[in-house]
């Protein structure tokens, strides 16, 4: 697994309180984790805090899952 | 009207978490106060308060891990965890724990707290001024709300009634209990969890009260030496946190399901100063005028009070409103008790009203009033028994709980035993 995805994960684990076997590459932050909308906005805070970029809101939107925020964070960092 | 009795109590309090822990130390003369350890104190006339001790739960400690999953922790302000756990405690206490979807909608939540969550409020403050707006959590705003207490209750336990909440400062409490009571005896509700809870024990917090000239200042060496109602050398309150939660419920609703009641709740007043924003009329007409309601409301008179919890905050103030009891009571007076549990738990603002009232249902359980420590020189020579550094056993069968707040807001609560 790459470093951004360790990393992803972590923060995910941590702020949603899930086991991290749960955190799969098609996993729903909301639909699989148990995350609700609130949870969602500050998983992408701490995304953005711990890679120092910027996810403006219409592709925050898009990340719905652990897959897509790795993408995301890949392309973007 | 209908009759609402106690069937369930919850407390967070310096003393200890639990209810009996925290009672038990009251009863033994012990303080709750010491140096802050929460915060850095550097530049702070006030360095002690009256913190809930934190641990690892065991021996009346607060773990915050034992109330609610760290994640969720993270979402609120402590004062909203205190008040989670103390409504816990006392719906597991009461035994009412509803399925029925009609049962969830005749219980309501009416919990308050005098400031909030004025350490987050802070914090994301400073955060915000260092990193910018788009680093406020989305948790901030619902984890300081007051009523978020109230809402968070209610989601737990799934109870749909009225959902209510309080503000008024240092008669919060008092003021939940009561309006909790009267929703009861008007129907609105068969059960209430009602109460207030408070963690303004942070920078800002000391600092704006310390502004205010309000806390004591002079006992840095000797805390728990500080909060002396009615002695001579009080130089003002110290601060506490906490929480405390009551099961209020209709009496034949407690009794048809063989509840255990602790007391009744018998009467219930409220006044306005109308003086002065942060000193109550030096006349105590306020306070005299709550409690004349209040006894009023139970079809009592004064000549029927044995115990009185005094709001005695260990402030100038501890006068007035030993005044206005002494003239309320006359010739009585000697024949009550009258303490300040303040001298335990140092003064929680919007949680007080509500531990105040619970210390009231035990006074009336166990036959005991609880001490007004460190009381060793009284400024004046009181007509009543203050209970000094020890408490008193003796009737009690009808207690008197008082809460002024700044703005000149005026509560007092009646309980009684089940007559």
């Amino acid at each position: 697994m790459s470093d951004v995805a360790e990393r992803v994960k972590k923060i995910v684990v941590e702020h949603l309180g899930v086991e991290e076997e749960k955190v799969t590459e098609n996993a729903s932050f909301i639909d699989d984790l148990g995350a609700d909308s609130l949870d969602t906005v500050e998983l992408v805070m701490a995304f953005e805090e711990e890679f120092g970029i910027e996810i403006p809101d219409d592709a925050a939107e898009n990340i719905q899952t652990f897959g897509d925020a790795v993408k995301f964070i890949s392309e973007a960092a | 009207m209908r009759r609402v009795v106690v069937t369930g109590l919850g407390l967070v309090t310096p003393l200890a978490v639990g209810v009996e822990e925290s009672w038990s130390r009251i009863l033994a003369g012990k303080s709750g106060a010491g140096p802050i350890t929460q915060f850095d104190t550097e530049g702070l006339a006030t360095t002690y308060a009256c913190e809930v001790p934190r641990g690892d739960g065991t021996d009346g400690t607060w773990n915050a891990d034992l109330w609610m999953e760290p994640k969720e922790q993270r979402k609120v302000d402590t004062f909203i965890q205190f008040g989670i756990a103390a409504a816990d405690m006392a719906v597991a206490d009461s035994g009412w724990t509803p399925t029925e979807a009609e049962d969830l909608e005749r219980t309501g939540v009416l919990i308050g707290s005098g400031i909030g969550g004025l350490n987050s409020i802070a914090n994301t403050a400073i955060l915000m001024n260092e990193k910018g707006p788009r680093r406020v959590s989305p948790f901030f705003v619902p984890g300081a709300l007051i009523n978020l207490i109230s809402g968070q209750v209610s989601i737990k336990h799934g109870f749909r009634g009225p959902n209510h909440s309080v503000v008024t400062a240092c008669s919060t409490g008092a003021h939940a209990i009561g309006d909790a009571a009267r929703l009861i005896q008007w129907g609105d509700a068969d059960v209430m969890i009602a109460g207030g809870a408070e963690a303004a024990i942070c920078k800002i917090g000391i600092a704006g009260f310390n502004a205010c000239k309000a806390l004591s200042t002079k006992r840095a060496d000797d805390p728990q030496a500080a909060s002396r109602p009615y002695d001579q050398d009080r130089d003002g309150f110290v601060m506490g946190e906490g929480a405390g939660i009551v099961v209020l419920e209709e009496y034949e609703h407690a009794v048809a399901r063989g509840a255990k009641i602790y007391g009744e709740y018998l009467g219930y007043g409220l006044s306005g100063d109308a003086y002065h924003i942060t000193a109550p009329s030096e006349d105590g007409d306020g306070a005299r005028r709550c409690m004349e309601m209040a006894l009023k409301r139970a079809g009592l008179t004064p000549a029927d009070v044995d115990y009185v919890n005094a709001h005695g905050t260990s402030t100038m103030a501890d006068t007035i409103e030993l005044g206005a009891v002494e003239r309320l009571l006359g010739d009585h007076a000697k024949n009550v008790t009258m303490s300040s549990t303040k001298s335990a738990t140092g003064h929680l603002l919007g949680a007080a009203g509500a531990i105040e009232a619970i210390f009231s249902i035990l006074a009336i359980r166990d036959q005991v009033a609880p001490p007004t420590i460190n009381l060793d020189n009284p400024a004046v020579t009181p007509k009543l028994d203050l209970a000094p550094n020890k408490k008193v056993e003796r009737k009690i069968d009808v207690a008197l709980s008082n809460s002024f707040g700044f703005g000149g807001t005026n509560a007092s609560l009646v309980f009684g035993k089940v007559r």
